[in-house]
């Protein structure tokens, strides 16, 4: 099988280029992508990519694999290859540190704008902060992210505004919080989103939702967020 | 966070907002105009001055105007954020269609209440 990939080393490349790599994929079996990279590393040990848990967890290996944005350890060929070729480019909008590795500082400073953590002013109970099962429901298909960035990386929002749009990665983090029943900082996290780009730059277009590894849905959440600061002012 | 002096209200809550409003505003002052011209076939001059001789349209059509005005600056403003990246650039097309705009709305009065 034909494997095109985006080859970029800054120390030695005036610019990025694709390199084609022909790989041997064993009969009857669906490889994942990840596998295959591994194969083309065997090939070409210069070849520099990251992966960690391998099972769709840690978020480490986000790739734009033949146009779409996936995790590459839970993308299975069958869904890949188009034209019997598979196409590997890193994910797109963030500056690339070499071959498929994206520097992903914005993006970690847009999360971290939107304060991922409880805040509560009251004292500390003795044991937990109870919450209702339905309160802890409101948090289903929020929490399950892992940060992987494939949504915020396909987002042209993003691409033309990382520094000022939280993404939708980040804006799903600030609804789970906001959606929090034991957080207690939920006026101050809107007043922080009121702006005309942290929230409002979203055009709807569900490019995250159509990307998310996770099948979390981003643009939901922002409408949650839209609607929140709407009962807020009115 | 993000601030900005050219958007045109005073945060993107007001800008969504009133972008949604004024879109809700043009869509029925067009299904108004497109039922008037299905049930005047045969338009003449006097029947289309008599509709624009209303007060009431008048004001609906004053009311789609500003609307046009409100919705363009916010869009128009999202487009010059999205791609246009110099900031002199990016200046001289937002003050380019607040112009125009300006122009249109005050061209605008003149022609309804000048009928």
């Amino acid at each position: 099988m034909l494997v095109s990939v985006y080859r970029y080393n800054p120390e030695t490349d005036k610019k990025p280029y694709m390199k084609d790599y022909q790989v041997e994929i064993p009969e009857g079996k669906d490889l994942m992508v990840l596998d295959v990279l591994a194969l083309i590393k065997e090939q070409d040990e210069s070849l520099t990519y990251r992966r960690s848990c391998r099972e769709g967890v840690c978020g480490s290996d986000g790739l734009n694999i033949s146009g779409k944005n996936g995790l590459a350890c839970v993308t299975p060929l069958s869904e890949a290859v188009k034209g019997g070729k598979l196409v590997l480019r890193p994910l797109p909008g963030l500056p690339v540190i070499r071959d498929l590795v994206i520097d992903m500082s914005l993006f970690y400073k847009q999360y971290e704008k939107i304060q991922p953590y409880l805040i509560n002013d009251q004292p500390a109970p003795a044991i937990e902060r109870l919450q209702s099962p339905e309160d802890r429901a409101k948090l289903d298909g929020l929490y399950e992210c892992i940060l992987c960035a494939c949504c915020s990386t396909s987002c042209p929002s993003f691409w033309w505004n990382p520094e000022r749009f939280v993404g939708p990665a980040g804006l799903l983090q600030a609804y789970r919080f906001l959606a929090d029943s034991r957080d207690t900082a939920t006026q101050d996290r809107l007043a922080n989103l009121d702006d005309p780009f942290s929230v409002f730059r979203c055009r709807g277009i569900m490019n995250c939702v159509n990307v998310c590894p996770k099948g979390l849905n981003p643009t939901k959440a922002i409408g949650h967020i839209r609607s929140m600061l709407l009962h807020k002012e009115i | 966070m993000g601030v900005s002096i050219t958007n045109f209200g005073r945060s993107g809550l007001h800008d969504w907002m009133i972008q949604r409003a004024s879109a809700v505003i043009l869509a029925v002052y067009s299904v108004f105009l497109l039922g008037f011209f299905l049930t005047h076939p045969d338009l003449q001059f006097s029947e289309w001055k008599a509709l624009f001789g209303h007060l009431g349209f008048r004001i609906f059509s004053l009311l789609a105007l500003i609307s046009v005005c409100a919705h363009a600056w916010i869009g128009l403003w999202t487009i010059s954020t999205d791609y246009l990246k110099a900031t002199g650039i990016r200046f001289v097309f937002q003050a380019a269609y607040v112009i125009a705009l300006f122009v249109y709305l005050v061209w605008g009065i003149e022609i309804l209440w000048g009928v």
